[in-house]
């Protein structure tokens, strides 16, 4: 089986005036999430581009999540909805690539949004669970080695 | 400025996958403006080649450069030494760009990165539209400023074809009939008038007809 033991790592882009807020509102709900995502915290999704995407991947990640405003609730107004074409385009490009494009994926949650914003990260670990490994990830550094995480 | 599109990645790794370091160079002139070449897209496809090779087993790398101007032989100095460590360049530059590349660096392949597509405007974010064939004998002062040979399907010089639908072309609905819009122009800039004559045909000589053309200006030439 593909997934035997697979920790994947899941790099989840979030924006500062909602999903931020919900994944620090989950934390004072105690509401549990896998531990699996690392979550960047970015003024508006609108700011990503997609270059970040294929470096994230290019350097091993195996699965990104961009997490934005509900649409129509952008602080910038459109800026969700900007990410949203990107985002598009950026699986298209995956695909060209040889990678799955369900490894990137879109969510839209409201600050106040904590359990959504849980069931998201955890869908989108078990989607990226069952697909197995990037084959672009990198071989692991020896764990006795590796500093604080 | 001149409008391009990228190759889709497969195409691209199959023209480098026989070389083992390519350089991909990006051009800062008309290609960042569509968005097609720039150091922005030098980036993303400099990674998504590095992707699309290590999933193949290729070992091929990409470093990745932008100049101000590929078309400008001052410009490709500030490329020679990027140029020189490489097996072969990927420009991401226009059709111009790419055999300026070629005639500089005499030695090294150079391939295309992008489809070079036509002379353009953006029409709206994301919109490209083609706005000049480069004829050679420019027209436009007999028709407001808007191009028959260009933006009207069958390049009428002398009228509608009358296929239109309302102020649409019938060859591609997506698009307004051109001639729709000369009439429109004219009128608001009161020269209806110059719809009266009957244009002769148009003398293609100047265009590609007669194959690569040059333009010689004695005055500039040292």
């Amino acid at each position: 089986m593909k997934s035997d033991g697979f920790q994947p790592k899941i790099l989840a882009f979030c924006c500062h005036y909602c999903a931020y807020a919900s994944a620090d509102l989950a934390g004072s709900m105690r509401i549990q999430y896998p531990p699996n995502v690392r979550i960047i915290r970015t003024p508006c999704t609108g700011r990503l581009e997609t270059e970040y995407f294929m470096k994230a991947f290019e350097n091993g990640a195996d699965g990104v999540l961009v997490a934005g405003c509900l649409e129509g609730g952008c602080h910038f107004v459109e800026g969700n909805l900007c990410a949203k074409r990107r985002v598009n385009y950026s699986r298209d490009m995956l695909q060209e690539i040889g990678l799955e494009k369900e490894r990137l994926r879109m969510v839209n949650i409201s600050a106040a949004m904590a359990r959504p914003l849980a069931d998201s990260i955890t869908d989108m670990v078990e989607t990226v669970r069952k697909l197995g490994p990037s084959p672009l990830r990198k071989p692991e550094t020896n764990p006795k080695q590796r500093k604080h995480s | 400025m001149i409008v391009a599109q990228r190759k889709n990645i497969p195409e691209l790794l199959s023209i480098v996958e026989n070389h083992r370091k390519v350089l991909l160079l990006g051009c800062g002139t008309c290609v960042t403006v569509c968005l097609a070449g720039g150091q922005r897209e030098v980036s993303i496809i400099a990674s998504a080649l590095r992707m699309a090779a290590r999933l193949k087993d290729l070992p091929l790398e990409v470093e990745e450069l932008t100049v101000e101007r590929q078309c400008d032989n001052v410009f490709l100095e500030q490329a020679a030494e990027a140029t020189r460590q490489a097996d072969a360049v990927v420009s991401l530059g226009c059709g111009a760009g790419v055999q300026a590349l070629a005639e500089r660096f005499a030695g090294k392949p150079v391939y295309a990165g992008l489809d070079t597509t036509f002379i353009g405007i953006l029409e709206e974010r994301g919109i490209w539209a083609e706005k000049c064939a480069a004829c050679g004998a420019c027209v436009l002062h007999l028709y407001g400023g808007i191009c028959p040979i260009t933006r009207c399907a069958k390049r009428l010089l002398n009228g509608p074809c009358s296929g239109s639908r309302e102020d649409r072309c019938e060859v591609n609905p997506g698009r307004p009939c051109a001639w729709q819009l000369i009439y429109q122009r004219l009128k608001e800039i009161g020269q209806l008038d110059r719809l009266e004559g009957i244009k002769p045909p148009k003398n293609w000589r100047p265009s590609l007809s007669g194959g690569c053309r040059s333009i010689i200006r004695e005055d500039h030439r040292v």
